[in-house]
């Protein structure tokens, strides 16, 4: 076998080396009733050209021909080069968590820069080293709020990604946490009068709110979190479309610390992520200083060793689970470190003119491929406030001929869909696409 | 000589945010093709941001130096052992890499129509239909984002399943040799954790078990080999016990590297199971992560698993199901982590059922091989035979006031990663090595080597195994400064 070393001789050398019998002996351990007498029923093994062509045929047939304009948490951004030619590099794609310090600087100081421009692009104070996704790390940031305000009502718009929000759901049933919607406007925000005849009922721990939202549509997080807090309320404001930061008023940034955020949670695959039918990607998380403590996952400082030299190690661990278990903030035993350099690369390479380009980009072709629904079908654009690179239009049809049909997510929008238009669709796929709803 | 460190350049780095200089970029797009507008018009401009403080701006050349630098900071399996004991570090294979890159893949979306996905849910089907077979379950979920989280998923699926028949219960019983993740997720399921004790061997204590079990428990959670390395021989019995109360039985499948081929947990009554792919089936660790936890059930926990599970239609189309009324619901967006999941498919045709027994029969050998020529220099706290690990205590050499941490930062030295250590709890000064079966005798002589080379200078020169590591880039981090005043990202200065 091509990734096993030693060989027959090697191993007997060994056996008798180890004084063992055979390699039967080794597993005495395990009663003979319970050992397996056949072979495992799996496919035989294949070479590594067989290999090649077994998975080239599968990769094909799901080889775009054209733009599906789907996003809806997902986003199709250009990928620079320079990112798959450095995490390909087996230093950090075959290393280990970085317990080991010493051994491990190169992904240390990586993730501290990772922190630092998530807590930049948020406007926030502090950041983790990344969660297993945006939706796993909704459902955190309830766990986090929940204590926090020690209280178990939350609030959510319904205009959160509504995988989301089941996630939520399955993370908080168990521990008496209960979840109430909000529901849009006609324009597409949550409806902050709403929210407002809620938070008065009081007992309110937090509200979540997304922008851009599932709709595309921006919210005003800012007004959200200043209603929250006038009601004793915390703020937990979601972005699954990173790259939005980029040119949206960060939810951390105001004059008054009563209109941001308490903490921001969200999805960065689109830093230079692929889609990747759904996974790996990357959750962020950035609070409050004062909150540290407890947030989830994994933190990265800076310190010093001993002769005084600046170095970076893992912080703060008495808050995981390998030192409280039960009492433990959560359960989380990783983070997605190789996601997280692929966004701090993606970062470093477009700087933050290249990041306000691709922001101005889609908003401009999103805008566009809007008027030409309008102009060239008669098919509506719901939701008229503004939107960042995905919209809603009337349909009527259960297939729709590009983008995703909402009917699972919402029903009383019949078979409306919702189109996503990035700066990798140029201008005749927009038309084409366009042409297909009339 | 053992000792295969020596000097050689190493280039010092700054942060990325003190590099670089206003104008440099290492980006660009096509110019915009449809009619520019103004941003101002579109959006409110009380929802748009001035300028974000601190990014750099670097060229490409200046991308790619930072990054390169900082991972020759890296210690990494491609350059060595790492014999982390239950973390299971072993070779990840070139053509998985490759495969899961395929243009294909990495641009699927899980929300497009099924005619467009065909590929996709392929490889997650038949994975799904390899690892059911490698662990003799029946059904699979490979939703979770890492074991813990499969370990979440797993314990809501066995509450769900009690609550079908009337009564969700109250506790998990957890052997104290247990990971530290197992206690905290069944207590953000909502349970009640009950620790039950290891005998002399090193197993779950039956005799003790019998006294906790009762109809309040909902589940044990046991990892089979344990902690320890050790092959639960009574397994049998604990999951007769536990199945007499009406209560299931969970498995942590961090240890599945010692058993493909040898013996499955679905045949000695286990009733759910997480698998940690990139322990077992080399998807890489990536620094920490992704990871992927699929879980995989027996027949009486299949309603419970998380939606969408992968349909076939009588065509032969494959789709995605959400109609599952008595599902746990979504425990992460989408369907799990994708390109882990090609990656362990490739290995496990890469490997086909001879080849993955053949891991596990090395794998276990190089362990037993390691343990063969530890034993000398370091106390075994539990005789009994061991399978793809073996844990050590530093009691003899804390007589010369070295202990566990000493000995890892000096093996850093002789130019390896340190063993896992301080783990599993139950062991004082635990060294825990696991070498895998990817490791030559060369490689396991040199550590061996090493091994023994630290027992001796501990005590000949304790001092100096106390000051370790001596050769490392930067010395040991001082953690409870670092801790006290934490700080956790880059400002300027001021």
């Amino acid at each position: 076998m091509r990734y096993i070393p030693n060989s027959a001789a090697d191993r007997q050398q060994m056996l008798a080396e180890a004084g063992l019998a055979s390699v039967d002996s080794l597993f005495s351990g395990i009663p003979g009733k319970l050992r397996l007498r056949r072979l495992l029923d799996i496919p035989k093994a294949l070479t590594e050209p067989e290999l090649i062509e077994y998975f080239q045929a599968r990769a094909a047939k799901d080889a775009n021909a054209s733009p599906l304009f789907i996003g809806a948490g997902i986003y199709s951004h250009y990928i620079p080069i320079v990112i798959d030619a450095l995490i390909s590099r087996s230093e950090f794609y075959t290393a280990y968590t970085p317990y080991q310090a010493e051994l491990a600087q190169g992904t240390l100081q990586a993730i501290f820069e990772f922190q630092t421009y998530i807590a930049q692009l948020t406007g926030m104070e502090v950041a983790n080293a990344s969660l297993y996704d945006g939706s796993t790390g909704l459902a955190e940031a309830v766990l986090m709020a929940h204590r926090l305000a020690k209280k178990d009502r939350f609030l959510l718009a319904r205009t959160v990604h509504p995988e989301y929000r089941a996630v939520v759901e399955t993370y908080a049933k168990n521990l008496g946490i209960g979840i109430e919607l909000i529901e849009y406007t006609p324009d597409g925000r949550m409806d902050p009068e709403k929210l407002e005849a809620q938070l008065q009922k009081g007992g309110t721990a937090a509200v979540v709110v997304q922008s851009p939202n599932f709709f595309g549509t921006l919210e005003k997080t800012h007004d959200i979190c200043e209603l929250a807090h006038r009601y004793e309320a915390l703020s937990i404001v979601n972005v699954c479309e990173a790259v939005s930061l980029g040119l949206l008023k960060a939810p951390g940034e105001d004059a008054s610390e009563k209109r941001t955020a308490d903490i921001v949670v969200g999805e960065a695959q689109s830093f230079g992520v692929p889609p990747s039918f759904g996974g790996p990607h990357l959750g962020f998380m950035a609070t409050r200083e004062r909150f540290v403590r407890q947030m989830p996952g994994r933190l990265v400082g800076m310190g010093k060793d001993y002769a005084g030299r600046r170095g970076f190690v893992l912080t703060l661990s008495t808050r995981e689970q390998h030192i409280r278990r039960e009492k433990a903030t959560s359960n989380i035993c990783t983070n997605q470190s190789l996601c997280a350099l692929m966004a701090t690369i993606y970062l470093a390479a477009v700087g933050p003119k290249g990041l306000r380009e691709v922001c101005e980009q889609n908003i401009a072709k999103t805008a566009y491929a809007g008027d030409q629904i309008q102009k060239e079908t008669r098919r509506r654009v719901l939701f008229p406030a503004p939107r960042f690179n995905e919209f809603v239009i009337e349909y009527d049809r259960e297939q729709p001929p590009a983008g995703l049909s909402l009917s699972r997510f919402y029903p009383e929008l019949g078979h409306a869909v919702l189109l996503c238009v990035t700066e990798t669709a140029r201008r005749e796929q927009i038309d084409a696409m366009v042409k297909g709803f009339a | 000589m053992s000792k295969r460190v020596s000097t050689h350049f190493s280039l010092n780095e700054r942060i990325v945010f003190e590099e670089g200089s206003p104008g440099r970029r290492a980006f660009d797009l096509p110019a915009l093709d449809v009619p520019h507008r103004d941003i101002k018009e579109l959006i409110e401009p009380e929802l748009l941001r001035a300028e974000i403080p601190g990014m750099p701006e670097l060229s490409e050349v200046d991308v790619i130096r930072h990054f390169t630098r900082l991972s020759t900071w890296n210690y990494h399996i491609d350059l060595g052992l790492y014999p982390l004991g239950s973390c299971t570090m072993k070779y990840n294979p070139k053509i998985n890499e490759r495969m899961a890159r395929l243009e294909g893949f990495i641009q699927a979306h899980p929300y497009a129509p099924a005619g467009r996905i065909q590929g996709s849910l392929d490889i997650q089907k038949t994975l799904e239909s390899c690892l059911a077979e490698i662990s003799g379950m029946d059904a699979v979920t490979l939703q979770p984002a890492a074991g813990a989280h499969g370990e979440l998923t797993g314990i809501l699926m066995i509450r769900a399943y009690h609550e079908s028949r009337g009564n969700p219960r109250k506790k998990i019983l957890i052997p104290d040799s247990a990971h530290g993740t197992n206690p905290a997720s069944a207590a953000i399921s909502g349970y009640a954790v009950e620790s039950v004790p290891s005998n002399a061997q090193g197993t779950v204590d039956l005799a003790a078990l019998r006294k906790a079990v009762n109809e309040d428990v909902a589940a044990i959670m046991i990892t089979n080999p344990n902690t320890l390395g050790i092959f639960e021989a009574e397994i049998g019995e604990i999951a007769l016990l536990l199945h007499s109360h009406g209560a299931l039985v969970y498995m942590d499948g961090a240890n599945l590297n010692a058993m493909m081929g040898i013996t499955r947990p679905g045949d000695f009554g286990i009733d759910v199971l997480h698998i940690n792919l990139h322990k077992t089936f080399t998807t890489p660790h990536g620094g920490g992560g992704p990871g992927a936890g699929p879980v995989v059930v027996k027949k009486i926990l299949e309603p419970f698993l998380p939606y969408p599970v992968i349909g076939g239609k009588t065509d032969g189309t494959l789709f995605f199901d959400y109609d599952r009324p008595q599902s746990i619901g979504k425990i992460k967006a989408y369907n799990g982590q994708f390109g882990m999941h090609v990656r362990a498919l490739c290995y496990i045709l890469a490997n086909g059922p001879e080849g993955l027994k053949e891991v596990s029969e090395v794998a276990v050998l190089n362990a037993n091989y390691i343990r063969a020529k530890l034993k000398a220099a370091f106390a075994l706290p539990y005789d009994s035979p061991t399978l793809h690990e073996v844990v050590f205590s530093d009691r003899r050499q804390a007589h010369h006031d070295v202990h566990v941490w000493d000995m890892a930062k000096r093996l850093m030295d002789y130019g390896f990663h340190p063993p896992t250590v301080s783990f599993p709890l139950i062991v004082s000064g635990a060294i825990m090595i696991e070498p895998t079966e990817t490791e030559s005798k060369q490689e396991l002589d040199a550590f061996i080597d090493a091994m023994l080379a630290i027992a001796k200078e501990a005590e000949e020169q304790p001092e100096f195994v106390k000051a370790a590591p001596h050769t490392t880039r930067i010395g040991r981090i001082d953690e409870a400064g670092a801790a006290r005043r934490p700080v956790l990202r880059w400002k300027p200065e001021e």
